[in-house]
């Protein structure tokens, strides 16, 4: 570890905590409907969706009528988008004249984008067209963020909301999440990585002559050895830019190229890699302010910030640490970082960002549900592996994905409030809410699908040889691993593959697709009835009696808590994957 | 109180209750009794798992057996938690129901007669007949006469109580026994319903409601027996995979380590417990709702009147008037009030002897001639040896001097004025009508009321005090007695205003009370204690019956209430800390073998594979039993705001759950390896 790395650490966390009040007081005032500098120019194009969409903007929802209005959203743009990809050899903007895509892996990309994973099975550059990836994927892009800012708001409301019935208009938070929030931001993020080098055209993709022709070994026909001679490469193209900015503010994450913000394309420069996870905790981290403007406690939105910041702390100085590290097989290795060499474990990581910009970045995007990568989790040590790997487990909540890392918070302190509050004294109140038998009900419900899932498809996949731990390409703790981590990726929404998993097979495709679907929705769905419950309350006055949500103390325990849950579900499978590969690596055994 | 508390903790470990619980926690093994409790209904099919598999495996009988053993002992332990509460409930419900001990009644016949039944039949509305020397036949109210009753059975205080038909003080309690005289009572309950039927039901389990927090706290607890199931059920496919695969007797123990059996076996008993204390205290409770409700009040309504002041005013001072010596004031007062026998009267003769050494004085040899207060006049005082004293109030002295063509001397007056501005209340003492001097009677606080009143506020309870009193005496009270707020020349119809407006800002409100016009508001309270002594409408409005008629036990009932949610969260902290070191003792032990490396997790040092699945599975029992006096005492309850109060039970729970069962398991290994069990 450096200096030079950990100032880089700090001053991330310090913007981060910089734009958070701006960027909460902003969204606090576009759902609150108050006015903003943008309005002169999106309230007309706000009222002229309505009009065309016939959306009644003064109509309220009850928690039911906002959730159906959601899923159906979901489901039909998820159909579309099923269906571009199966058609797109017959519709424009395919230069490469790419072939419709596989039924299951369709279904895998349509679940993918429209649940805010954005989990790749496929190669993008040889699998989907411009037209794809710009009205298919990028569309989803969009609308699944907004749609996670919209339920985030809707919960907000809930707390704040006193004996009354509804929680919002889905439509209308999702049209000015869209139109106010990611557009405005997009368009200025997007200029900003253009101006360091990232590309943005619709031209056939480019073929070059290397300047050294590569020699690859090859099994021929006859299995002899053949030797290859490549002297020319393919270089893709695209719209990029545009893409890249919703991948990363929308904590999408899902790449133009297979190699995602390694590719130079996507993220050139190590000020566009600092721009890019910056753009990922933006909006998180500004809804815990958000959340202290709307529901009148400022210092409870900073606890919230504070508990995500403690965790991600934790989780980047375990994984600088451990990649740091010389890498114990290597024996008679000069692995120390110097002047002249960074050091520690470089395999699978861009000599651009280096170790500690590679961990950090690592950290950030599974915190947030983002699951963009420049370096390869795959290669990372076992411990600093295990770092994206439990953030993902610890339920995306980290500043977590737009909406759904504040709203997965929120059940979390909920159910901080349940355990912890009664140790006071009093029926567990949330600012002023009395939490009741049917809030944890919903809450455990939420808080159940996740290892659920994870842990039932990834049990079925080690135990089947056949389908299941074929496709992966190590073998011991690291092959459990790289299943556990697809899993967990999926569920968690985060869609950051831990690599060596063959996952474009017709089990992996549907597991994972229903993985995706399972992690999004049903916890959506208590999590809406928890709001709804929630805003029919009375609001009890805090007294000193009152179970603090502001205080150091109210952090701390929020961390153990989810720490506690976290850790507890999912150390049995994590001593037999990464902690188990970690010993034995250092007794000398790799995988 | 506190003889009652120290008899309580004496009967902790009662050998009665105790052989009483041990076959009680064997009964309760059956399924559809353990279904009840999620958590423990899955160690319970463990158990039933492992003892099926005993004879599968002869090569680890012995480790196999003892596990087995332990995870039936660790349902039994539970059991015994809750059949201890039980039976320490019961025995106090026997000594109430001994109040219950069946007598005749005679019912008055509608068509005239009368008609001796059991007392077990009568239902509600039928009037009975009852006689000196017999008891009470149910809770009723007397509709004619008046008699002397003994209810020492009930409350403890010998002393008999009057009861008589209308007014607040008609309503009798079954078991109580007639001292004197004869009366007409109408039932007011139906059998199985009176308030000690109700009491009885709620400390005794079969019958128990789960509160509202308990329930959601099961939830909780549910949901993380279902979660831990999950991890543990699909740990079995990784060990395979890993080529480590687990017997179902090391799974088993895993599961029942990890789910929260520690609180999910003391929950009920907890909850019992509760109940227990609050009969302890001599205070019956309609439903375990309102003792939970109790803990949540954040309005205290206090009569001033017996809870914050004692009962009555007493005399203060003597300010003489003007050229009067203090002595031959106070020995006016003292003479005029000899044979006043209200309270402010006995006072003065008290505060005249403390304070000038004047003792009573034997006035048959002198011509004494006492003049006793009237609603005409206003005055009391005597006639002496051609002195005439008189007492009374400012205008009715003013308007005595009138009469006789004097006034009142201007220093006076400002006396008096200064006294009424401090909520006292001044008594003018004239001699050959000539003033001598204002006597300041004002409202004595009771001690220890301040600092009560100041916990209270820092729990963050509103204490608003309620009184007839004119604004003035009561801001000067409520300012003396440290009250939050006050609510003066309170009618019945204000009484219920004030909570309603409290309750309409999501505020809880407690309320105590004994009229009749009480009923609505007590009705309308989230906690309404009626006072024993109180009408029967007042008890049926209420919640909760105080037996010793106490209002000042509000105060208590809130504390009670507090200590049940706390001992509850506080175990289900300790509870999921406690997994931590289980993990630690059990993970490397399951897979140690194949992969010696992770050793390295063994932190404990646990001596072998078998040695470290038994402890924990030991602790994991132990600690229940252990923690059995905790759940049926409570936490220690200090009036803290909710900052404090958490920081400290979640220093002693949450960091001693991290921390004990380390301690604990290691010792259990050294123990069990010692003398050779594995």
């Amino acid at each position: 570890m450096t200096m030079n790395g950990w100032i880089q650490i700090i001053v991330f966390l310090g913007v981060i905590f910089l734009i958070a009040k701006p960027l909460g007081i902003f969204m606090a005032r576009v759902f609150d409907r108050e006015k903003t500098f943008l309005d002169p120019v999106l309230r007309p194009v706000e009222r002229i969706l309505y009009k065309l969409t016939g959306v009644n903007e003064s109509e309220e929802m009850k928690w039911g009528e906002y959730c159906i209005s959601m899923l159906i959203f979901s489901l039909v743009s998820m159909l579309v988008l099923y269906l571009i990809q199966r058609g797109q050899g017959l519709l424009p903007f395919n230069p490469q004249k790419l072939a419709g895509v596989a039924p299951d892996l369709a279904f895998n990309t349509a679940a993918s984008f429209s649940t805010n994973t954005n989990w790749q099975s496929y190669t993008p550059e040889t699998t989907m067209s411009y037209f794809t990836q710009m009205a298919g994927l990028a569309y989803h892009n969009f609308m699944s963020a907004a749609v996670g800012i919209a339920l985030a708001i809707a919960f907000i409301r809930g707390v704040v909301r006193r004996e009354k019935e509804t929680i919002g208009n889905f439509w209308v938070d999702m049209t000015r999440a869209t139109l106010w929030i990611l557009l405005p931001m997009c368009f200025i993020f997007a200029l900003a990585l253009v101006s360091q080098g990232v590309v943005q055209n619709f031209r056939a993709y480019d073929t070059v002559k290397l300047l050294e022709p590569q020699h690859i070994q090859k099994t021929g026909a006859d299995g002899k050895a053949v030797t290859q001679t490549v002297s020319e490469q393919v270089i893709a193209q695209g719209p990029v830019a545009s893409q890249e900015a919703i991948k990363m503010l929308g904590t999408n994450g899902g790449g133009f190229f297979n190699a995602n913000s390694a590719h130079p394309f996507e993220n050139p420069t190590p000020f566009s890699n600092f721009l890019q996870m910056l753009a990922i905790f933006a909006i998180p981290a500004g809804l815990t302010y958000t959340l202290g403007i709307m529901t009148g406690a400022k210092l409870h939105g900073w606890a919230v910030w504070s508990a995500m910041a403690i965790l991600f702390l934790a989780g980047v100085t375990v994984a600088y640490w451990a990649e740091s590290q010389a890498n114990p097989l290597l024996h008679g290795v000069d692995q120390h970082a110097t002047l002249m060499q960074s050091g520690g474990n470089m395999e699978g990581k861009e000599v651009r960002f280096g170790i500690a910009d590679s961990a950090l970045f690592a950290t950030v995007t599974t915190d947030a549900s983002c699951g963009a990568i420049n370096g390869v989790h795959d290669s990372f040590m076992p411990l600093g592996g295990m770092v994206p790997l439990v953030n993902i487990m610890l339920g995306e909540v980290v500043f977590g994905g737009v909406g759904s890392g504040l709203y997965g918070m929120l059940i979390f302190v909920v159910l901080t409030v349940f355990i912890a509050g009664l140790m006071v004294g009093r029926t567990p109140e949330y600012l002023g809410k009395k939490i009741e038998a049917y809030d944890v009900k919903m809450a455990m419900l939420s808080v159940l699908i996740f290892p659920l899932t994870v842990l039932v498809f990834t049990a079925i996949s080690s135990a089947a040889p056949s389908f299941g731990t074929s496709a992966t390409s190590n073998s011991g703790p690291h092959g459990l691993t790289e299943i556990l981590y697809a899993y967990t990726s999926t569920v968690g929404n985060n869609g950051s593959a831990f690599a060596g998993l063959s996952a474009n097979t017709h089990w992996y495709n549907v597991s994972l697709g229903i993985s995706m679907i399972f992690g999004r929705f049903l916890v959506i769905v208590p999590m809406l009835a928890i709001a709804g419950n929630l805003a029919q309350k009375k609001a009890i006055p805090p007294s000193l009696g009152t179970f603090p949500v502001t205080t150091p103390l109210f952090t701390l325990l929020l961390v153990s808590v989810i720490v506690i849950v976290g850790a507890l579900t999912f150390f049995p499978a994590l001593s037999l994957g990464p902690i188990l590969e970690h010993l034995l690596m250092n007794a000398g055994k790799a995988f | 109180m506190t003889q009652t508390k120290k008899s309580s903790s004496q009967s902790m470990w009662n050998g009665k209750i105790v052989r009483r619980a041990l076959v009680d926690s064997l009964i309760k093994l059956s399924p559809r009794t353990m279904m009840r409790n999620p958590v423990m209904f899955v160690v319970e099919v463990g158990s039933i798992l492992t003892t099926l598999l005993l004879l599968q495996d002869k090569t680890t009988f012995s480790f196999n057996l003892q596990i087995t053993l332990w995870l039936w002992f660790t349902v039994i332990f539970a059991n015994f938690a809750e059949a201890m509460a039980e039976g320490r409930g019961k025995a106090q419900a026997e000594t109430l129901r001994k109040t219950k001990s069946e007598t005749v009644a005679h019912k008055l016949l509608e068509k005239g007669g009368i008609q001796d039944i059991p007392s077990s039949v009568l239902r509600l509305g039928d009037i009975v007949l009852v006689s000196a020397c017999e008891f009470i036949p149910g809770d009723g109210e007397v509709i004619e006469g008046v008699a002397s009753v003994d209810e020492s059975a009930i409350t403890g205080e010998s002393a008999p109580v009057i009861r008589e038909a209308g007014g607040d003080r008609s309503a009798v309690t079954g078991g109580t026994r007639v001292l004197s005289d004869q009366i007409k009572v109408r039932i007011s309950s139906n059998p199985g319903e009176t308030f000690l039927d109700r009491m009885i039901a709620l400390v005794e389990g079969a019958e128990r409601q789960k509160t509202p927090n308990e329930i959601a706290l099961n939830i909780l607890l549910a949901g993380l027996t279902i979660i831990f199931l999950l991890a543990v059920v699909t740990l079995q496919p990784f060990a395979i995979y890993s080529g480590s695969p687990q017997t179902v007797f090391v799974l088993v123990s895993l599961l029942v380590c990890l789910i929260p059996t520690t609180i999910g076996g003391l929950l009920s008993a907890i909850g019992i417990a509760g109940m227990d204390r609050l009969v302890q205290h001599n205070v019956l409770a309609m439903s375990g709702r309102a003792v939970e409700a109790a803990g949540d009040v954040n309005t205290l309504l206090l009569d001033k009147t017996g809870t914050i002041t004692l009962g009555n005013r007493q005399a203060a001072e003597f300010i003489p008037a003007p050229g009067i010596p203090a002595a031959q004031m106070a020995d006016a007062a003292q003479l005029s009030s000899l044979a006043d026998e209200t309270p402010e009267g006995r006072s003065i003769v008290v505060l005249a002897k403390n304070k000038y050494g004047l003792r009573g004085r034997e006035l048959a040899s002198h011509e004494a001639e006492f003049v006793p207060f009237s609603a005409q006049t206003r005055m009391s005082g005597v006639n002496l040896d051609g002195r005439e004293i008189r007492k009374g109030a400012v205008d009715s002295i003013s308007k005595y001097l009138n009469q006789h063509g004097t006034s009142m001397p201007r220093e006076v007056v400002n006396v008096v004025e200064n006294i009424s501005r401090s909520g006292g209340t001044p008594l003018i003492v004239v001699e050959n009508r000539r003033v001598l001097g204002v006597v300041y009677l004002k409202d004595i606080v009771k001690g220890g009321m301040r600092e009560r009143f100041d916990h209270l506020r820092a729990m963050g309870i509103k204490t608003v005090m309620i009184t007839g009193d004119n604004p003035l005496t009561a801001a000067a009270i409520a300012h003396e007695a440290g009250v939050d707020d006050f609510l003066a020349e309170a009618t019945p119809k204000d009484k219920m205003d004030l909570i309603r407006r409290e309750q309409s800002q999501g505020k809880l409100v407690a309320m105590t009370g004994d009229g009749t016009n009480d009923a609505p508001a007590l009705a309308q309270a989230d906690v309404g204690v009626a006072m024993n002594t109180g009408t029967q409408a007042a008890k049926e409005a209420g919640n909760m019956v105080d037996l010793d008629s106490n209002p000042t036990k509000l105060i208590e009932i809130v504390a009670i209430g507090k200590q049940l949610l706390m001992t509850r969260g506080a175990l289900t902290t300790f509870s999921i800390s406690n997994d931590v070191a289980k993990y630690f003792a059990i993970i490397p032990a399951m897979f140690a073998g194949t992969f010696p490396v992770l050793n390295a997790l063994n932190i404990m040092h646990l001596r072998n594979a078998q040695s470290a699945v038994l402890s924990a599975v030991i602790f994991n029992a132990l600690i229940i039993v252990a923690l059995i006096p905790l759940a049926l005492r409570g936490v220690s309850y200090r009036a803290l705001s909710a900052e404090s109060l958490l920081r400290r039970n979640l220093l002693i729970y949450g960091l001693g759950g991290l921390v004990v069962p380390f301690i604990g398991i290691k010792l259990i290994d050294l123990f069990i390896t010692k003398i050779k069990l594995v």
